[in-house]
């Protein structure tokens, strides 16, 4: 409770985020009302724990066998590999022997040696400040020093979609990862909505045998809110504009790779668009640690998501990928920042996003190389397809280089398809819709192609290519 | 000239291009099994006559037909004077990163409601023209020399099997063996079944191993003299300007090197 009044009082003293500030330029978040809102602070749910474990279930074959499954509801640990008890003990046995444990509990219970490197930012703002205050149940995944983990870890965020009490939930999960000395993990984390009713409700869209619905109910554009590429039609663009009553779902995921190790990370964004989400992801990687990490997101109606990406120890590596696709009025927000703390670090960047009908995605990024950081090599490149001319994507990449002898680069497009690979397309037969589609696939190929877990590109291909094949039927072929 | 059944038929043909007027009254009929070459200098209207036959947005069409099996495709987009039959390999084909062939080829023919072809036929379909398996899985043109390109057109054309192809500057890029590989191919189709080619070309090179039936000259965005094979040889011999003066037409493009045709 201490946490809590400290951060009320944190939260007071804290002006609420503004588009006037630079970290929230185009964000939307000027219509944001936190009033909306509620955080849920009682214990899960009882019934909806099996729905929530069934949602899991239905991810986990989407994804691939899991070592180790862990599922929290609205930021509540519900279940880890089976029960509960097994995870304070360790995993059947197995846990200590394979070097992978996963806990519950507050923050204190394990020391992560730089704590202050993956918090949602330094200093956090009012988002941040509220996760400190209403996280309850952080979900920690250790792997001991020198132990690979064969297999994946499944972390599944379900957040319900009911309104409480008249108002949105506001839920704070938390997931923390640590990877020791010469160690090797492979983890998963989702974020998806629980529907009412549970998650068979909505698998009707599944594709290729996969359980897990390519496209959620609520994902569907309503029609009337399509057209804007028709000429004629105002070009206002989307803003904050959830439903009343969806919820919003503030996650921190920290990582940390210690000397030797490497992660390869999978993170999903699949939320309905009723929901809004706060997403802080913050790494730290130690000498000539790896990590590897591919965010597909698709779903909520507004979400952000900050990656802070810190190379610690020299020669450590961080490859951060990212691919997004936004449709009817969603607004989809990234900010990276690529800390350069230690000499001969290397951290590549690649975001690529499209977004059609009247969504909006916003991509800012800053690389830091601090005083020291001598041989640091970083990239940074973020490009953008937009498909519709009531769509929009702002772009902002930045430098801030303190230190000589380093190659650091950006890159950032923002364009519509390029009309020769359609009219080249076209001379196969292949009408505009379908062309679109191939060409938006092929986009993202590179990121499939990369993904450091194959799975989780998979998933992004095909929700892309489910997406786009569904406005296509909607415009009637 | 044969009485094959025309198969393409353009018939005083008008376009413009950013307001100029590229094609004055083009002419031509193609018959199924025929082999046709359309010869003229940089900046005469041949690639312009490829995009306006394909209805290329951008290109305004001032006037005259386009028939592709006795049916007028003058107002069909692209895509659906594809599936009628028309194929065009451009002469710049496009790259279309992470898209890779197998895809497109499958996409192509679903769109005329056929399924693809079993991955061994594929697979042999490339090798016909000399592409290794491998080159079915990467993305379309990306990377590739100009001559893969031209092989990997041929190679989409052989698995479409549309009933009228356009050849532009098929030749180019690739070297004598490639070419002959090509020019195999094409011809196999247009044996087999009665395939009408209208190849586009600058130099006759290319018309020794695919030899025409018939040639026509296109100066000035006309078709100022057709003839048999040994058109192409006699322009060996004359060039552009010799045979525009010997006709005393005006041969716009014909000192321009260098300019879109």
């Amino acid at each position: 409770m201490a946490a809590r009044r400290e951060a009320g009082a944190q939260l007071a003293a804290l002006a609420w985020p503004a588009e006037a500030e630079e970290d929230w330029r185009y964000s939307g978040i000027d219509r944001f009302d936190p009033d909306r809102f509620a955080p849920v602070v009682s214990e899960g749910d009882g019934e909806d724990v099996e729905p929530a474990q069934a949602l899991a279930r239905q991810w986990a074959e989407a994804l691939g066998p899991a070592v180790a499954t862990v599922v929290t509801l609205d930021g509540r640990l519900v279940v880890a590999s089976g029960s509960l008890a097994e995870v304070d003990g360790g995993f059947d046995g197995e846990g200590p022997a394979a070097g992978l444990q996963v806990r519950s509990g507050l923050r204190s219970a394990v020391p992560l040696r730089r704590a202050a490197a993956l918090g949602p930012g330094d200093p956090p703002d009012a988002f941040g400040v509220l996760h400190r205050a209403f996280s309850a149940d952080p979900v920690l995944v250790g792997v001991g020093n020198g132990r690979q983990v064969e297999g994946l870890v499944l972390v599944v965020h379900a957040i319900r979609q009911a309104p409480l009490e008249g108002v949105g939930r506001a839920v704070f999960p938390e997931l923390r990862v640590e990877v020791g000395e010469g160690a090797r993990l492979g983890l998963v984390e989702v974020l998806a909505s629980l529907p009412p009713g549970g998650p068979a409700a909505s698998t009707g869209a599944s594709r290729n045998g996969s359980a897990v619905p390519d496209v959620a109910e609520g994902e569907r554009p309503v029609p009337g809110q399509r057209g804007a590429a028709r000429p004629g039609t105002d070009h206002e663009v989307a803003v904050w504009s959830g439903p009343p009553g969806g919820p919003l779902a503030v996650l921190v995921s920290g990582w940390q790779v210690a000397a030797g190790g490497q992660l390869d990370y999978g993170g999903i964004q699949a939320l309905d668009r009723s929901a809004s989400a706060v997403v802080f992801q913050a790494s730290g990687v130690e000498r000539d640690g790896r990590l590897r990490a591919l965010t597909a997101a698709t779903g909520a109606g507004w979400a952000r998501v900050r990656t802070d990406a810190a190379v610690l120890g020299q020669g450590a590596r961080s490859e951060l990928l990212a691919g997004f696709l936004a449709q009817g009025r969603q607004v989809l927000d990234f900010r990276t920042f690529q800390d350069h703390q230690a000499p001969f670090g290397e951290s590549e960047l690649l975001f690529k996003g499209a977004v059609g009908d009247r969504a909006r995605s916003v991509y800012s990024g800053l690389i830091r190389v601090r005083r020291g950081a001598r041989g640091t090599n970083a990239y940074q490149t973020n490009h953008n397809l937009v498909l519709a001319e009531g769509a929009r994507a702002d772009s902002v990449p930045n430098l801030d280089i303190e230190e000589n002898d380093v190659r650091c680069s950006h890159a950032s497009t923002v364009g519509p398809i390029d009309e020769e690979q359609r009219y080249y397309l076209a001379c196969r037969g292949i009408e505009p819709a379908v062309a679109d589609r191939l060409v938006v696939r092929g986009f993202f190929g590179d990121l499939v192609s990369r993904a450091p877990i194959a799975t989780v590109g998979a998933w992004l291909d095909r929700t892309v290519a489910a997406r786009l094949g569904q406005a296509e039927r909607e415009e009637g072929r | 000239m044969s009485g094959a059944r025309p198969a393409l038929e353009v018939r005083g043909l008008r376009a413009a291009v950013a307001g100029r007027e590229v094609l004055r009254g083009v002419d031509l009929v193609v018959g199924a099994g025929e082999v046709h070459a359309v010869m003229g200098p940089n900046g005469a209207g041949k690639s312009t006559l490829s995009h306006v036959l394909m209805g290329r947005p951008g290109y305004e069409v001032l006037g005259g037909s386009v028939l592709v099996d006795g049916e007028e495709l003058g107002h069909l987009a692209t895509w659906e004077r594809a599936r009628r039959g028309l194929f065009l390999a451009p002469q710049v084909p496009t790259e279309v990163p992470g898209v890779p062939l197998r895809a497109v080829l499958a996409e192509a023919l679903a769109a005329r409601g056929e399924a693809a072809p079993p991955a061994d036929a594929l697979v042999a379909a490339a090798g016909a023209v000399g592409l290794a398996p491998a080159f079915l899985d990467r993305p379309v043109n990306v990377d590739l020399s100009g001559g893969e390109r031209k092989r990997s057109e041929v190679l989409q054309l052989a698995v479409v099997r549309p009933r009228v192809a356009v050849l532009d500057e098929i030749d180019s890029g690739l070297d004598v063996d490639g070419l002959r590989a090509v020019a195999r191919r094409v011809l196999a189709e247009v044996r087999e079944r009665g395939l009408a080619v209208l190849a586009i070309t600058h130099y006759p090179r290319l018309l020794s191993e695919l030899v025409p039936d018939r040639v026509h000259v296109l100066l000035g965005g006309r078709v100022v003299q057709s003839g048999g094979p040994e058109l192409a040889e006699e322009l060996e011999r004359t060039g552009y300007a010799g045979l525009a003066a010997a006709l005393g037409v005006e041969a716009e493009g014909a000192d321009e090197p260098g300019t879109a045709g």
